[in-house]
């Protein structure tokens, strides 16, 4: 109990206090995880929408191994990474290992197929809806896609948000192929792993009341811009 | 009378789980004013109407229009499908799929508000609208693209009399201009009021077809005559 007093004390003082490496890990943590998450985002959404809309030979395959897909374990994926951006890999020549972007790419591996399904469930739904209607119409295959990504907008930011949440406290896959260097791929949850392994529970508490402040303040602040939750949206 | 008919069907079924729904259908439609198509529920007028528009898969037969243009039709469905966005957007819609200038969507747009009474709630959410107002604002929105065939399905089903006096009025008018309506209906009042012709289906078979006005004052079969009377027909 003691400890998570200490962890409340400590992430106040490191707020308060302007901490410069504070700010430098949770604007490289919020860095690295928005990108992953835009550019899952552009794979994933149009994937899920896709499945939802279009019947082909292998379609439930495909459903079937993204859903399976999304409990991939963050340390093989890690693994994965890591050997295909080392320099024996077939990408070391990219020199991206222990970079941000090596961590970026983990974390899309990991988040896209989370997003994707979800994006498919909420876009099956609506399309269940839309069918007869869209049919009716003559829409193409493209017009389907573009309408329900437009009226399932909030469903397709929850999956967004999922992803986020995912990404955000993920911390097996980037600890490998970031390799948690100071200043350069130290992000929050790596350096709430360092502390707790140099036995500083406070710091490492303290870190991670931050995470999960930031995490709540990204989701507030996402939902505000998108005005959700308003009277008579979607 | 529209360039499209005659429309012949020919040998038309439409089974579902090896369950025969229709057929075997063998029609010609040449109408000349409202057709109105009736039968017991269940009969098969919702998949009649669909095969017609041209939305359900048949197992066997044809269809065939004298002119092929799906753009000239539209189809109302019984449970009025509104899209997720404002009563303006739902009304542009189908005329954004086919590129209409900008300027023509709001002139046409602001015509259709106002001819259906939904003027002061163009940007409302079109799914806050009552039963009644959702369905004109589907026929509305099904004549935009000023088609020369507009197919509806019980558009007047679960709705109080006033909605339905709307509804029937704007029928009246639009096919007083030129639209041919056909339109499945159980309720023998508004097939009186309406049709001009009349096609009877029962057990998914057309039974009686021919001018309403006759086919009221003497049916040729029992069935439809106690349909008429009110009977419970099999």
């Amino acid at each position: 109990m003691v400890d998570i007093w200490d962890g409340f004390s400590a992430a106040f003082w490191l707020i308060a206090s302007f901490d410069a490496e504070l700010w430098e890990i949770s604007l490289r943590s919020l860095r690295v995880t928005l990108t992953a998450l835009v550019i899952a985002s552009v794979i994933a959404i149009p994937l899920g929408t896709y499945l939802a809309v279009q019947r082909f030979r292998y379609r439930r395959f495909v459903i079937s191994m993204i859903n399976a897909l999304m409990g991939l374990p963050p340390v093989v994926v890690g693994l994965i990474v890591y050997i295909l951006l080392s320099r024996a890999g077939p990408f070391g020549v990219l020199n991206l290992l222990f970079t941000p972007t090596a961590m970026i790419i983990a974390q899309v591996v990991i988040i896209t197929p989370v997003i994707a399904s979800i994006a498919h469930q909420s876009m099956r739904e609506l399309w269940a809806e839309y069918h007869d209607l869209l049919i009716s119409l003559n829409t193409s295959k493209w017009q389907r896609i573009v309408t329900l990504m437009r009226d399932g907008r909030r469903n397709l930011l929850t999956a967004a948000l999922a992803g986020f949440g995912r990404a955000i406290g993920e911390v097996g896959a980037i600890m490998i192929v970031g390799g948690n260097i100071d200043h350069v791929t130290r992000v929050l949850t790596t350096a709430i792993a360092l502390e707790t392994g140099k036995g500083d529970f406070a710091l490492a508490l303290g870190l991670g009341f931050v995470l999960i402040g930031l995490a709540i303040v990204v989701n507030l602040a996402i939902h505000t811009l998108s005005r959700t939750e308003r009277e008579g949206q979607w | 009378m529209s360039a499209l008919f005659p429309l012949t069907l020919q040998g038309v079924a439409v089974r579902r789980q090896g369950k025969r729904i229709i057929g075997p259908i063998d029609l010609v439609l040449n109408p000349q004013g409202p057709t109105i198509v009736i039968g017991p529920n269940g009969s098969g007028k919702t998949t009649l109407l669909r095969v017609m528009h041209g939305v359900e898969r048949i197992n066997a037969g044809s269809v065939s229009w004298a002119a092929q243009d799906r753009s000239k039709h539209a189809f109302v469905f019984q449970s009025p499908i509104v899209l997720r966005r404002s009563v303006a957007e739902n009304l542009a819609y189908p005329l954004r799929l086919v590129r209409t200038p900008a300027a023509q969507i709001r002139e046409t747009v602001a015509y259709w508000l106002d001819r259906i009474g939904l003027g002061s709630v163009q940007n409302s959410p079109a799914t806050r609208l009552s039963g009644g107002e959702r369905q004109k604002l589907a026929i509305a929105r099904a004549l935009v693209r000023k088609p020369d065939v507009l197919f509806l399905d019980e558009p007047c089903a679960n709705l109080d009399g006033h909605a339905t006096h709307e509804i029937e009025t704007l029928l009246q008018e639009i096919s007083a201009a030129g639209t041919q309506l056909v339109m499945a209906t159980h309720d023998m009042g508004q097939a009186r009021r309406l049709a001009r012709d009349l096609v009877f289906v029962l057990d998914g078979k057309i039974h009686e077809t021919g001018l309403a006005s006759e086919k009221f004052a003497a049916p040729q079969t029992a069935a439809l005559a106690a349909f008429l009377r009110g009977d419970i027909v099999r």
